[in-house]
C-alpha cells in the first residue's frame, strides 16, 4: 500500500520538475500580492504590522486556489484516473498521495515563503515563527478540502469558478484561526487556542479529504 | 510472468446500461472461463465501451451485476482490481514523463515492481524498444497505445484482461503483436473481453460474441 503511495507521490512531483511553471505562478501569485499591499498603504508600520497576518493568510487562500482547479484535470483527461480506480490499492490511499504531492508543491512553498514577506511588513521576530507554523497547520488543509472541490468539479466546464466558491467558504475557520494565532503573538497573547483549533479542523480534513474525494473521483468516472 | 490463478469464472447476468434517460443495452449475460475471449460489437453509441467498463466495475449497471468466481465484484473491491487489467479509449500516458518512466510507474501503480530487463523486453515485444528516455509527448498516437498494451503486458499476473479498441491507430505490424500477445494471454488461461471494429482473427481455446445493437 505505501508503494503505491510512494509511486503516487514521485509520479506526481517528477510531472511538476518537467514542468515548473504550473508550480512557479502559485509562489509568485502569492509575493507579489503580498508584496503589493506595502507599496500600496505606505510605510505606516503600526498599519502594515496589524493587517500583516490578515493579508498573508488571505494571498495564502487565494494562491493555493490557482492550482486546486489542476489537481486532478490532467490524470482525468489522460486515463490515469481510470488506471487509479482500477489499481488494487484503495483509491483513497492513492488520492491521500496525490493531495499531498499538490500540498508540497503549491502550499510547503507557501510556508517557506511567508517569513521573507512577513518582513516586509515589519513582524517581529515571534510573530514570523508563529507565521510559519499557522501555515504549516492551515495550507494542508486547503490542499485537503480543495482535493474534494477538485474532484466534485472534474469534468465541469466551470470548475475553475466552481473550487473557489466550494473551497473558500470552508476554509474561513482555517483564515480566522491562523491569522488570529499571529495577531494573539504579534499583542503579546497566547496563540495555543488557535493552534489547538486548526489541528482540529486539519485532523479530520486528512482523515476524511481523500475518502470524500475519492467516492467523488469515482461518480465523475461513471 | 506467472500463469493466471487456476480456475476462475466471469459471469454477467441481466445487465442493463441506462446513460441519461436512454437504456443503451438491457439484458446482456455471459460467461467466460479459463481462456475465454469475449468479443463485443455493434455500431457506434450501442453501449459497447460502457459494457467494458462495467466488467471493470468503473461504471454501475442499473440492473444485472457481475460475478467473478461466485461473488459480486461490488462486495470484492479491490480485490477484484488484482485480477483486471484495463486499456480503455484513454492510454494513461503522461505526457511529461519518459517512456520508461511511464511503463514502471503504470506498474508499480498496478503492484508490479517492474525490472529493467522487464521494461526493455516489453518495450521489445511491442516494437517501441529504444525509447526508454524519449518525452512521451514526442510519441505517436499509434506509440501511445502501443505504451499503453505493454503497461498491461507487465501487469502480467492480471487474469481479465478489458480492452476497449486496442488496434486503434495500430500498424499492420503492431496489430500482429497485440493479436499475439493476446493469444498468448489466453493459451496461458487467461480470460479477455475486448471491442474492435477491425476483425483480427485471434485464435483462443472458446471464443464467445455479444453484438449490441442500437
Amino acid at each position: 500500500m505505501f508503494s503505491a503511495l510512494r509511486c503516487v507521490v514521485a509520479r506526481d512531483l517528477l510531472v511538476v520538475m518537467r514542468n515548473k511553471s504550473d508550480a512557479a505562478n502559485t509562489l509568485f501569485f502569492f509575493a507579489v500580492v503580498v508584496s503589493l499591499f506595502p507599496l500600496g498603504i505606505g510605510p505606516e508600520t503600526a498599519l502594515l504590522r496589524a493587517i500583516a497576518p490578515g493579508v498573508v493568510w488571505v494571498a495564502a487562500l487565494l494562491a493555493s486556489m490557482l492550482a486546486l482547479a489542476r489537481m486532478f484535470a490532467a490524470d482525468f483527461t489522460d486515463g490515469t484516473l481510470e488506471q487509479m480506480v482500477l489499481a488494487p490499492q484503495p483509491l483513497g490511499v492513492l488520492v491521500a498521495g496525490k493531495v499531498f504531492a499538490h500540498w508540497l508543491v503549491s502550499g510547503f512553498p507557501l510556508v517557506l515563503m511567508a517569513p521573507l514577506l512577513g518582513l516586509q511588513f515589519g513582524l517581529e521576530g515571534d510573530a514570523v515563527l508563529m507565521l510559519v507554523v499557522s501555515l504549516l497547520l492551515g495550507t494542508p488543509v486547503l490542499s485537503l478540502l480543495g482535493a474534494v472541490a477538485a474532484a466534485l468539479t472534474l469534468g465541469l466546464r466551470a470548475s475553475g469558478v466552481l473550487v473557489p466558491l466550494i473551497v473558500l467558504p470552508l476554509c474561513v475557520p482555517v483564515l480566522i484561526f491562523g491569522a488570529g494565532a499571529v495577531d494573539a503573538v504579534a499583542s503579546g497573547l497566547a496563540a495555543g487556542p488557535h493552534l489547538s483549533l486548526l489541528a482540529a479542523y486539519l485532523l479530520p480534513s486528512v482523515v476524511f479529504g481523500p475518502w470524500v474525494a475519492s467516492i467523488a473521483i469515482r461518480i465523475a468516472l461513471e | 510472468m506467472n500463469a493466471p490463478s487456476a480456475r476462475s469464472t466471469l459471469r454477467a447476468s441481466g445487465l442493463q446500461c441506462v446513460r441519461g434517460d436512454r437504456r443503451v443495452f438491457d439484458g446482456v449475460a455471459f460467461e467466460l472461463s479459463n481462456g475465454g475471449l469475449l468479443w463485443v460489437s455493434g455500431p457506434n453509441g450501442s453501449g459497447k465501451t460502457s459494457l467494458l467498463r462495467i466488467v471493470c466495475g468503473l461504471l454501475q449497471p442499473a440492473a444485472g451485476g457481475i460475478e467473478w468466481n461466485g461473488r459480486g465484484i461490488r462486495d470484492l473491491g479491490e480485490e477484484y482490481n488484482q485480477h483486471i487489467a484495463y486499456v480503455g479509449h484513454l492510454n494513461a500516458v503522461k505526457e511529461e514523463l519518459k517512456v520508461g518512466e511511464n511503463l514502471r510507474f503504470g506498474a508499480r501503480l498496478a503492484g508490479v515492481e517492474a525490472t529493467d530487463e522487464a521494461i526493455r523486453a516489453t518495450l521489445q515485444e511491442f516494437a517501441i524498444h529504444g525509447l526508454e528516455d524519449l518525452p512521451c509527448r514526442f510519441l505517436s498516437q499509434g506509440q501511445k497505445r502501443r505504451l499503453a498494451l505493454a503497461r498491461m503486458r507487465l501487469s502480467g499476473t492480471r487474469t481479465v484482461w478489458v480492452l476497449d479498441e486496442p488496434f486503434a491507430a495500430l500498424d499492420v505490424a503492431g496489430v500482429e503483436a497485440v493479436k499475439l500477445v493476446i493469444e498468448e494471454h489466453l493459451g496461458r488461461g487467461g480470460l479477455a473481453v475486448l471491442t474492435t471494429h477491425q476483425e483480427v482473427a485471434i485464435a483462443a481455446p472458446s471464443v464467445q460474441r455479444i453484438e449490441l445493437k442500437k
